[in-house]
């Protein structure tokens, strides 16, 4: 799996450098994702060389575990930031529905299936609510979701309080349905010494999907517009109102998918989880060439954003450099992934 | 299409609800915890007929620690024993926690109880409490500098010992390449865990780092199967906290590491490790004795002007958990006490 993800990556930039000038090729780097493709290549030849370990297919699958982490939500992210909207709860939403799953399955020992679809409806219905305050009040996203971080926040922790009287889910791995469960949510195989769990599949599955909604279904035409010019896709028949929540319940959709990866992957879920992912998954967008202000984007960018995200934070570690200075190196290899993404663009701009 | 996706939720939701209703499960859940818990789930005694007194517990607990369960529980138990009103609050960033304790002097509580994780950040708090005539006592961390910043009675480990005992615990079990997992940065007393593990060490082996994002599951678990793989000669693992060392378990299987787990701090399911074997020990501060003491501390003091251990700092760990002890244990970290 490590190698078919990679190929469809590698090939196109390594030409372009060379033949940049091309007129399919200028094309090709006017793609949103065009940037962080270069990006992309560039970490991955920088780690290749000075850590070892990363050279290894069993720790790239580990890389690709730890994008697919991210990329789970990014797609979905993305797909809401080309609507022009910004969702600043999805890390605790994630949280949120693994919360829901495992204390309502816990509670009334029922199947662990009942939990997951108890937790679907609720991540849907915090999805929908996002959605719903955003387009009746046209108040900015930014701002909504930011209430319902910490809104979200609060009954993670609040709930499971008063509910088990401890800050962490109770163990389910023992109710019925868990371990079918976690068979699909959370399963993992060994192919030729390479461990690959199916989040990274699943992660794949997801990118392809959301990229051909947005290219090749008028529902893409509708986001994109949204995105771009409100007022013009209003006047041509776009159900603007409509179209953002759906995306905003999209969001919710793939919370409650990756909260269930974690659930099953780890039988307990602490409440405080999940605070700083939002951030994470905006910048995965916008490394990958989505615009903050909406209309312009793509989810194969910000998937190969979840890819730089999920190199440099696997790498660093695989590079064996100083922790202390972590975080720093995270801040740094993401800004340069980004000038370098700015600069390509801007040439690729330059060229057409 | 709206309408008819409206009536297609209904329909779903009008085909989940028996589902819900026939899908029990006959193993696991709260029944079974139920079934398994005769009698009480908590230390039950009786119960003082003093003044009510408000106390305000302050810590630097990260929200959805486990540890801090078990700390609030033995809180909860002296309060309810001393006939004591516990207002139990908490923030890892030390100016906020600064702002909860002087939210509490504000509101005159009879007396505070407050961690300090960062020395010199909250010092000056806690010293504005005592000139409000309001007596402190502080467990947990602080253990350094507790008297100088006002603290009447100090109940907990020096975490820096704890780490010495770990480390030559370690040594003595002939382990050479000991990875220390922290998961946070910047935080006095992890630091001093990891500080104290190397000089238990000695000259018998090394000690390294590494820092892991403790908000995110998935995360640690990259980074620490990305260490272990990255670093074959490390031969023991040592996390910082109990839900950490669950998540070794998973790492060290994919990194195919043969090293020995450790961990500071105890759980339920982490104990439940240890009598399987998994975990090899876990070095337990007795955290239910702490949040009991602080209380019962205050309760002392107010009705009777006593100071526990005479102001001298308590030790309240560190102590073993592992394979010889771990069977009287494991029922009360079943019930959240240990």
């Amino acid at each position: 799996m490590a190698q078919t993800a990679e190929a469809p990556v590698a090939p196109p930039p390594r030409a372009d450098e060379r033949v940049g000038r091309k007129s399919p090729m200028a094309r090709m780097l006017a793609r949103p994702e065009a940037g962080a493709i270069a990006g992309a290549i560039v970490i991955y030849v920088f780690f290749f060389i000075i850590a070892p370990p990363f050279r290894n297919a069993s720790s790239f699958s580990s890389v690709l575990y730890v994008t697919s982490t991210y990329g789970l939500m990014a797609t979905p992210v993305a797909l809401l930031m080309i609507g022009g909207e910004f969702d600043l709860s999805a890390g605790v939403a994630v949280t949120s529905a693994s919360l829901t799953a495992s204390l309502f399955s816990y509670e009334f020992t029922t199947n662990a299936w009942v939990g997951v679809l108890v937790a679907l409806g609720v991540a849907l219905l915090i999805g929908f609510l996002n959605g719903w305050i955003v387009v009746k009040t046209g108040i900015p996203s930014f701002l909504v979701t930011l209430g319902t971080f910490f809104m979200l926040q609060g009954l993670n922790i609040a709930l499971t309080q008063t509910i088990t009287n401890q800050v962490s889910s109770p163990d389910i791995s023992t109710l019925q349905g868990f371990n079918s469960a976690r068979e699909v949510f959370s399963a993992s195989w060994t192919i030729g010494g390479v461990n690959i769990r199916t989040s990274v599949v699943y992660w794949i599955v997801f990118v392809i999907i959301a990229t051909w909604i947005l290219l090749r279904t008028y529902i893409g035409n509708w986001i994109f517009s949204v995105g771009g010019n409100p007022q013009a896709a209003r006047a041509v028949g776009v159900p603007v109102g409509r179209m953002k929540i759906g995306l905003f319940m999209a969001v919710g959709f793939m919370a409650w998918f990756t909260g269930m990866h974690t659930l099953f992957l780890f039988n307990t879920i602490q409440s405080g989880q999940g605070i700083g992912n939002e951030f994470v998954y905006i910048i995965a967008a916008v490394v990958g060439g989505c615009l903050l202000t909406g209309g312009y984007g793509s989810a194969v960018g910000a998937a190969i954003g979840a890819l730089i995200f999920g190199m440099v934070n696997q790498g660093i570690v695989y590079a064996g450099w100083n922790p202390d200075w972590f975080q720093f190196f995270v801040g740094a290899l993401l800004l340069g992934a980004i000038l370098l993404n700015t600069y390509i663009r801007r040439r690729a701009e330059a060229s057409i | 299409m709206f309408r008819s996706r409206r009536r297609a939720i209904a329909i779903a939701l009008l085909m989940v609800l028996p589902l819900v209703l026939a899908a029990c499960s006959a193993t696991g859940g709260k029944k079974a915890a139920e079934a398994a818990a005769n009698g009480g789930t908590g230390v039950a005694a009786g119960h003082a007929n003093t003044k009510n007194f408000t106390v305000a517990m302050i810590t630097h607990a990260s929200p959805g620690d486990t540890f801090w369960d078990i700390i609030r529980a033995g809180a909860t138990a002296a309060a309810a024993k001393d006939n004591i009103t516990l207002k139990y609050s908490s923030d890892p960033d030390p100016t906020k926690q600064a702002q909860l304790i002087d939210d509490a002097i504000n509101s005159k509580v009879d007396g505070i109880a407050v961690t300090d994780p960062n020395p010199g950040a909250l010092c000056p708090t806690i010293q504005k409490a005592k000139a409000a005539g309001i007596p402190v006592v502080m467990f947990n961390a602080g253990y350094s500098n507790y008297q100088t910043c006002g603290g009447m009675e100090y109940f907990g480990q020096d975490e820096k010992v704890a780490g010495v005992a770990a480390g030559k615990r370690l040594a003595a079990a002939g382990k050479k390449n000991v990875l220390c997992v922290l998961q946070a940065q910047g935080q006095a007393q992890l630091e001093a865990r990891c500080a104290g593990v190397k000089e238990g060490l000695g000259s018998e082996g090394t000690m390294s780092k590494l820092y892991v994002n403790g908000v995110d599951n998935s995360a640690v678990l990259s980074s620490m199967s990305a260490e272990l793989t990255r670093n074959k000669s490390v031969d023991a693992v040592i996390t910082l906290g109990a839900q950490f060392a669950l998540i070794a378990i998973q790492a060290m299987n994919q990194a195919h590491s043969t090293a020995k787990l450790y961990t500071f701090d105890t759980s339920a399911a982490e104990i439940a490790k240890i009598k399987s074997g998994q975990v090899q020990w876990a070095v337990d501060q007795q955290p239910y004795l702490q949040g009991y003491e602080s209380v019962d501390g205050l309760w002392l003091y107010l009705t009777n002007a006593n100071v526990i251990g005479g102001g001298q700092v308590v030790l309240t760990g560190p102590s073993f958990v592992d394979a010889s002890n771990v069977d009287a244990v494991a029922k009360y970290a079943q019930r959240g006490t240990r």
